[in-house]
């Protein structure tokens, strides 16, 4: 029988390429669709902070105009990039988790046994994990919508996507090189703990930083030196409709250092996949 | 001897698998003690080892997961280090753990594993309705990988590794936890894979009742080679009237308290 013994081999040309990240993108996509507890939690997170955190601090917490906003604007109104940023942030280390996981089940071996180069299969696994990031921030501007939290044109839904591409790439490349980095599932109480709650908390995401400044100088260089505050930020801005230089230029250089920084660590020569012993 | 020898008929074309002086330690810990041996087109060559012998760490090794820190391994002559595409391109692989997505069906994980080796879902549909009815699972191509016994998950496993139409397959441990029946099932289709479609298989198991005596075997003992030969040879050497003997003769007892 000829079924299995193939004819002559095709090079990895770039029919190829585009053949492997589809099928990588469609893969993370039904599983995902097959995770609807995921889908589900991944949009109350945010929608608990806002109905009720936001809720609560809306008395209290007067936002003074400050760039995108060209008027006052809610409390409500102010930390929906943030909480976007969140959605894609956990979605960042929850790949992460997966990337564990499926290191663990093996699956991560099958994919890196493809002829594609490793740093192309990586670069999918992310633009994977990002489109259902995607995915689940539209779903929270859907029903944010319903709470009156929109865009002063519509136009804002369009010019956040380039924005939410990059920083997803930068939080899910993040979360690529904490993949390698934890040995077993268990550590990512860890994650949450020192990566997750951190980021999002010392950063512009609940309170600009002018605020910060007055309460904590201190914090406020850290929310500086937070590449998450500049992730929320370019999502903030994209959404009101403007474009932010210095918040698109860090995001754009720590996506391009993370993914390097994962490329290396799952390098087979240098990487830390020999220490664990396979 | 020499071990490097390749197996069988000695040819001028490269060997399916070929392996020069690999040596790997994890920090002081040796796992890979300049092992050398190959594989021939079209061949059943049987890995034997304990666990512990460090055949995992050759997998990792020849499946490109991680770099050896001396030696080299070539597959159809591409080096896995520097040509690793190419060399990859042309090997089938089973690992020990299960892989398959358990909530995708058995069509939807072949169709995963043709895109990552660049085919197209239309020509790996057609792959994977011939592979999946010549294992005998064709009414299950629907059915999600959870719902499969252990048996039938590990065919589908065997016929996804073969969606790129490779010519070497590698196996670790195919038939671990796996009932006296599948064992017997699997073991037999990977042997017609080699009858039938001349597909070379590298088979490794700590179980001497799967070797055949014309089956070409490599004893793996603590990361060393002691042997390599057909089983036949290897138990003449020995003085042994059966493989599992002659192993444990090799390995000094160590068969008889581990296997």
């Amino acid at each position: 029988m000829s079924a299995v013994a193939g004819g002559a081999r095709r090079p990895f040309g770039l029919a190829a390429y585009c053949i492997c990240l589809q099928g990588v993108i469609w893969r993370e996509g039904l599983r995902f669709l097959h995770q609807r507890e995921r889908f589900v939690s991944a949009l109350v997170r945010p929608l608990v902070w806002l109905f009720i955190f936001a809720a609560g601090f809306r008395q209290t917490l007067g936002i003074s105009i400050i760039p995108p906003y060209e008027t006052y604007v809610l409390y409500d109104v102010y930390i929906t990039p943030g909480l976007i940023a969140m959605i894609q942030l956990f979605n960042g280390m929850q790949s992460s988790l997966s990337m564990v996981y499926d290191r663990e089940m093996g699956s991560m071996r099958m994919l890196l046994v493809s002829p594609a180069p490793r740093w192309f299969l990586l670069t999918s696994k992310l633009i994977a994990g990002v489109a259902v990031s995607i995915l689940q921030v539209y779903a929270y501007l859907v029903i944010a919508w319903f709470w009156e939290i929109e865009p002063p044109s519509w136009w804002g839904y369009l010019t956040i996507l380039p924005a939410l591409l990059l920083s997803g790439l930068m939080l899910g490349a993040l979360g690529m090189v904490l993949s390698s980095l934890i040995k077993q599932l268990e550590n990512f109480a860890g994650v949450m703990n020192f990566v997750i709650f951190p980021m999002f908390f010392a950063s512009s995401a609940l309170y600009p930083l002018w605020r910060v400044q007055e309460g904590s100088p201190g914090l406020a260089t850290v929310c500086a030196w937070n590449p998450f505050t500049y992730a929320v930020e370019l999502i903030r801005f994209a959404f009101w409709g403007k474009f932010e230089p210095l918040s698109f230029a860090v995001v754009l250089g720590c996506a391009i250092v993370f993914l390097a920084a994962a490329v290396v660590a799952y390098d087979p020569a240098r990487g830390m996949l020999m220490r664990r012993g396979g | 001897m020499n071990l490097s020898a390749p197996l069988g008929v000695a040819a001028a074309r490269p060997a399916a698998l070929s392996i020069e002086h690999v040596s790997h330690a994890y920090g002081a810990r040796k796992a890979l003690d300049d092992v050398s041996f190959s594989v021939e087109p079209g061949a059943f060559a049987v890995l034997l080892g304990l666990n512990g012998a460090g055949k995992s760490t050759l997998f990792s090794i020849v499946t490109h997961l991680y770099a050896s820190k001396t030696g080299t391994v070539r597959i159809f002559g591409h080096d896995v280090a520097r040509q690793s595409g190419a060399a990859l391109a042309e090997l089938g692989v089973v690992f020990q753990s299960r892989t398959l997505d358990p909530d995708l069906t058995v069509e939807q994980n072949m169709l995963y594993q043709g895109a990552l080796h660049g085919i197209g879902p239309r020509e790996a549909r057609a792959r994977a309705r011939d592979l999946i009815g010549r294992f005998g699972l064709a009414d299950r191509l629907k059915d999600r990988i959870r719902h499969l016994s252990g048996g039938q998950a590990r065919r589908v496993e065997i016929a996804r590794a073969l969606v790129h139409a490779p010519r070497l397959v590698l196996l670790d441990e195919p038939t671990a936890g796996l009932d006296i029946k599948a064992r017997a099932d699997i073991l037999a289709l990977a042997r017609r894979l080699v009858e039938e479609d001349r597909v070379g298989v590298l088979w490794t198991t700590h179980l001497v009742d799967e070797v055949r005596p014309e089956d070409q075997v490599v004893v793996l003992h603590k990361g060393r080679v002691l042997a390599c030969d057909t089983a036949r040879a290897i138990m003449a050497a020995a003085g042994a009237d059966s493989i599992g003997a002659a192993f444990s003769r090799l390995t000094g007892g160590a068969a008889e308290e581990d296997a």
